[in-house]
């Protein structure tokens, strides 16, 4: 007599359990993967390639508490003079939670006078930025940011 | 239709460093949204900006997903000798425009 609930309950159960399994899959499949430490570090060696990134010389200004991620506005600036034996080469923006991790490539040369570019970004979640210089010299320096983002951007849905 | 906003000083003393400061209005759908029902509204966004200086490249810029709409791009130049600057904005769906401004250099 204990048989027959015991049975019922397992199929239940196991019923409800193949049901999560066949629901998750199209929900996994259909959101983008985010862009992940590790996707992070390969877009960054995507630039650098083997080359050491060493911190310091770049300054990133962005605010640290965003309330909107969809518009945040970012300054990077290089500490290095701008001449022809030595400048600032190009200036590339990396980030750690949006479905891709790349945010610009900034390519400048002697003549910008000096290494300094602003933009406007999203950002999908708390993350760190990151941002790279590449000198005229082939190295390459870093500096990065933690931001707290209250207001996600790229998540809302259209009507 | 008058989409980009240029600054560009007017005039600059020989060898002073300017800021350059641009807007383009583009949506810069990232193709990671969806509508209501679910479907994935591709992606729209400029892919590249180049502004040259009396027809020399003078700056680049990659653009990706995560630049908001209606990018703003500032940066700096040297005034070397008066003349025309040139912006190229570049991205999907054939989507090419540019704009121009002039400078005096003493």
């Amino acid at each position: 007599m204990h048989e027959q609930p015991n049975s019922t309950r397992r199929q239940f159960l196991g019923l409800a359990g193949g049901a999560t399994v066949f629901g998750a899959i199209p929900i996994v499949t259909l959101r983008p993967a985010e862009a992940t430490p590790a996707t992070l570090a390969a877009a960054i060696r995507n630039v650098v390639g083997e080359a050491e990134v060493r911190t310091g010389k770049v300054k990133l200004e962005i605010p640290p508490l965003v309330e909107n991620g969809n518009t945040v506005s970012m300054t990077v600036s290089v500490a290095n003079p701008m001449t022809s034996d030595d400048h600032v080469k190009s200036i590339h923006v990396f980030n750690e939670k949006n479905p891709q991790p790349n945010i610009g490539n900034f390519y400048l040369g002697p003549h910008a006078g000096r290494a300094q570019i602003s933009t406007r970004i999203r950002l999908a979640d708390s993350q760190k930025i990151v941002a790279i210089a590449r000198l005229s010299d082939d190295s390459f320096w870093s500096a990065s940011v933690d931001v707290v983002v209250t207001l996600a951007a790229c998540t809302e849905e259209l009507i | 239709m008058a989409s980009a906003l240029i600054n560009v000083p007017n005039k600059a003393r020989r060898g002073e460093i300017i800021e350059i400061k641009t807007l383009m209005s583009h949506i810069m759908e990232t193709g990671y949204r969806h509508t209501a029902t679910g479907e994935v509204v591709p992606r729209d966004i400029i892919t590249s900006f180049v502004c040259r200086y009396n027809g020399v490249e003078i700056f680049r810029a990659d653009l990706f997903p995560a630049i908001a709409a209606n990018p703003f791009i500032t940066f700096f130049t040297v005034a070397t000798e008066s003349g025309k600057f040139d912006f190229e904005w570049t991205g999907d769906k054939g989507f090419t425009e540019t704009a121009s401004a002039s400078i005096l250099v003493e």
